[in-house]
């Protein structure tokens, strides 16, 4: 599956420039977000893709064309509106000590409230909802900074859910996170998409993870899009080689046929892993 | 990740009721609640004994009914003309200040935000002692209520310096957005600068210019009357409410520019309101009573400590404000037998609790 060109699509990107002068951070770039299905933007390091996701979700304006969200230019769209159709968990968001679960959940609704309708009982009903899809209520009354990082990762996606918007934008959700929790967050991601038809754009690091989690794969690099499709189609030795400088085999994985990138080492390290290998496998000899 | 904490983690299970009324609906912090009301029922006690006592003592009872529209005239005079105004100057000087300490720390997200460490009271005080040196009016030194430059032009100069050394402030501090760290490390240096300024004009100044502006400096709650009152009365009617309809969105920027911006903040605009409110009502109070040292700073942490929740708390860091102020213009007025100025008071308490704050926060940065 390729990500759709029809303009139906809710997010897009229509010649987006990000930054200045020669060297844009962005540039030129189109992009149409599939609804209901879940798209990760990966790339080297400096590519342009948390600036995209920025740009996207409308915390960076772009010094030429447009992000279009429900065929809107969202520069037009008021700040709280945006923030009812589309819930963003940025970078590295910050927790005053000692903030209780259920208190950063129910910060989800501000978009929602008015100073004189604070907490409504569809706000009640919504935040609860959200601790349940994150599977977070038994930690509701507990602070934020004794949960353990994947823990704390649901809680900050359950306040994005608080917003009840249909448009979830991640970016580097997994950042800090060892492997389990990575794991974690990322089969909340996938549930959310699945079962309660939640558009997810967002942007990963690892490869393996994100063949493994998206619908759509969009590579980035030098601010314009390198290529996209499904892992499969985007996974290949060569695209690995020309744009993350990456000599990599990629194989099936035995259970789901999704790529799997095993990089090729260096020639001393490769001498190194035969020489271990031989040290392990002498006593059996 | 080095943004200074602003609460403690013992008391962090803060139960909250829901509270509707039609369609409108609230979600009431109820330990805060409780807190308020306890800061008030000390802030009404307190109240009651600054104005029965004095020179001339009056029973409380005689107080309450001379503020209920009894008392013989002697009593009416006592409390309703001499006493009340300069109360409530402490009550109005309170809360705003410990208003303006809740706005600043929450906005900086860190604790040593407040205008005393900002450089913002330093602002106050150098317009003020320049317009007392500058203007060499000498003789008045039993007060600033000689004369229309006396009454009108130290307040309004205090003011101004607050309002500009804000301003610079910001401007300073601005890149691409504030930051609460910046902020602060800009403040301090700003502190610093503003300090000398004033201490080159004391030295420059005539000897009895030097000692009125040092009397003024050190912040006194001695004979304020109506004419102080008034200002802050209309100020706070303004900046109060502002701040309160601002509370929704400043818990949003608590975590953080981006979560605030996603979450539909306005978030220059939310910024700008905040400071203005919090310069406002600091700047108001220099100029009413002279800079209080350490009340915006303290006392928003004492009413976290007492209420819990996750930032510096608005009606209590009022409430607590206004009876620190209040306490000091008692000790000041009534315990202690000589006119001490209620600034020193004030610095005493505060002094100590930067001094723990620093090595807390250091300790736990380096953890």
């Amino acid at each position: 599956m390729t990500t759709s060109t029809s303009t139906a699509a809710r997010l897009r990107a229509d010649s987006v420039t990000v930054g200045y002068g020669e060297d844009p951070v962005v540039r030129d770039l189109s992009l149409t977000i599939a609804d209901g299905r879940v798209t990760t933007i990966v790339g080297p390091n400096g590519c342009g893709k948390s600036t995209l996701l920025r740009t996207m979700s409308r915390l960076l304006k772009p010094t030429g064309g447009t992000v279009l969200l429900d065929g809107e230019p969202i520069q037009d769209i008021h700040t709280r509106d945006v923030a009812r159709r589309m819930a963003l968990l940025p970078q590295s968001p910050i927790a005053p000590e000692g903030l209780l679960v259920r208190d950063l959940v129910a910060r989800g609704r501000h978009p929602h409230q008015r100073w004189f309708s604070q907490w409504s009982p569809d706000d009640e009903r919504i935040v609860d909802l959200a601790l349940e899809m994150t599977d977070t209520t038994h930690l509701r009354d507990r602070p934020l900074d004794q949960l353990s990082g994947g823990q704390r990762q649901r809680a900050w996606i359950a306040m994005t859910l608080a917003q009840d918007t249909d448009l979830l934008l991640l970016d580097e959700p997994t950042t800090y996170l060892d492997l389990a929790h990575q794991v974690e967050v990322l089969d909340l991601v996938t549930k959310l998409n699945r079962e309660r038809g939640r558009t997810v754009v967002m942007v990963l690091h690892d490869l393996n993870l994100a063949a493994r989690y998206s619908d759509a794969i969009v590579v980035m690099k030098d601010g314009v899009v390198a290529r996209e499709g499904t892992p499969g189609e985007v996974f290949t030795p060569a695209l690995l080689a020309a744009t993350f400088g990456l000599d990599a085999d990629v194989l099936p994985d035995p259970r789901t046929g999704l790529p799997i990138i095993v990089p090729t080492s260096s020639a001393t390290a490769v001498e190194a892993i035969v020489e271990r290998k031989e040290l392990v496998d002498a006593p059996g000899l | 990740m080095t943004t200074l904490e602003t609460r403690p983690r013992r008391l962090s299970r803060t139960p909250s009721a829901p509270l509707r009324v039609g369609p409108a609906s609230w979600l009431v912090p109820v330990r805060a609640g409780v807190a308020t009301l306890g800061c008030l029922a000390a802030l009404a006690v307190l109240v009651a004994l600054d104005l029965a006592k004095g020179d001339f003592e009056i029973p409380v009872g005689d107080v309450v009914r001379t503020l209920l529209g009894g008392g013989d005239a002697g009593q009416r005079f006592i409390v309703m003309e001499l006493r009340l105004p300069q109360t409530l100057v402490a009550i109005l000087v309170g809360a705003a200040l410990g208003l303006s300490g809740a706005l600043f720390q929450t906005f900086a997200r860190n604790p040593l935000a407040s205008p005393d460490i900002l450089g913002v009271t330093r602002g106050s005080a150098l317009g003020a002692v320049a317009v007392i040196v500058l203007s060499g009016a000498s003789g008045y030194g039993g007060g600033l209520a000689t004369g229309p430059l006396q009454t009108m032009g130290v307040p309004l100069a205090a003011f101004a310096g607050g309002m500009l050394a804000a301003t610079l402030l910001y401007l300073l501090s601005w890149r691409k957005g504030i930051d609460g760290q910046r902020l602060v490390l800009v403040g301090i240096g700003m502190s610093a600068a503003l300090t000398a300024a004033t201490s080159w004009l004391l030295v420059k100044a005539r000897i009895e210019d030097a000692a009125s502006a040092q009397i003024w400096l050190n912040g006194s709650l001695n004979a304020r009357g109506w004419e102080q009152a008034w200002p802050l009365v209309w100020t706070m009617a303004v900046l109060v409410p502002l701040a309160l309809l601002l509370a929704r969105s400043l818990n949003a920027l608590q975590l953080g520019d981006d979560s605030a911006r996603g979450l539909g903040v306005r978030l220059q605009l939310t910024q700008l309101l905040t400071l203005v409110a919090a310069v406002g009502l600091v700047s108001v109070s220099v100029a009413a009573v002279g800079p209080l040292e350490f009340v915006a700073f303290v006392v928003p942490q004492i009413a976290l400590r007492l209420t819990g929740g996750s930032r510096p708390p608005m009606l209590a860091s009022m409430a607590m404000g206004a009876v620190i102020v209040v306490g000091a213009d008692f000790v000041t007025r009534v315990l202690i037998p000589f006119a001490l100025p209620a600034g020193l008071v004030t610095a005493v308490i505060g002094a100590p609790y930067l001094i723990w704050l620093l090595l807390r926060n250091n300790r736990k940065v380096s953890a």
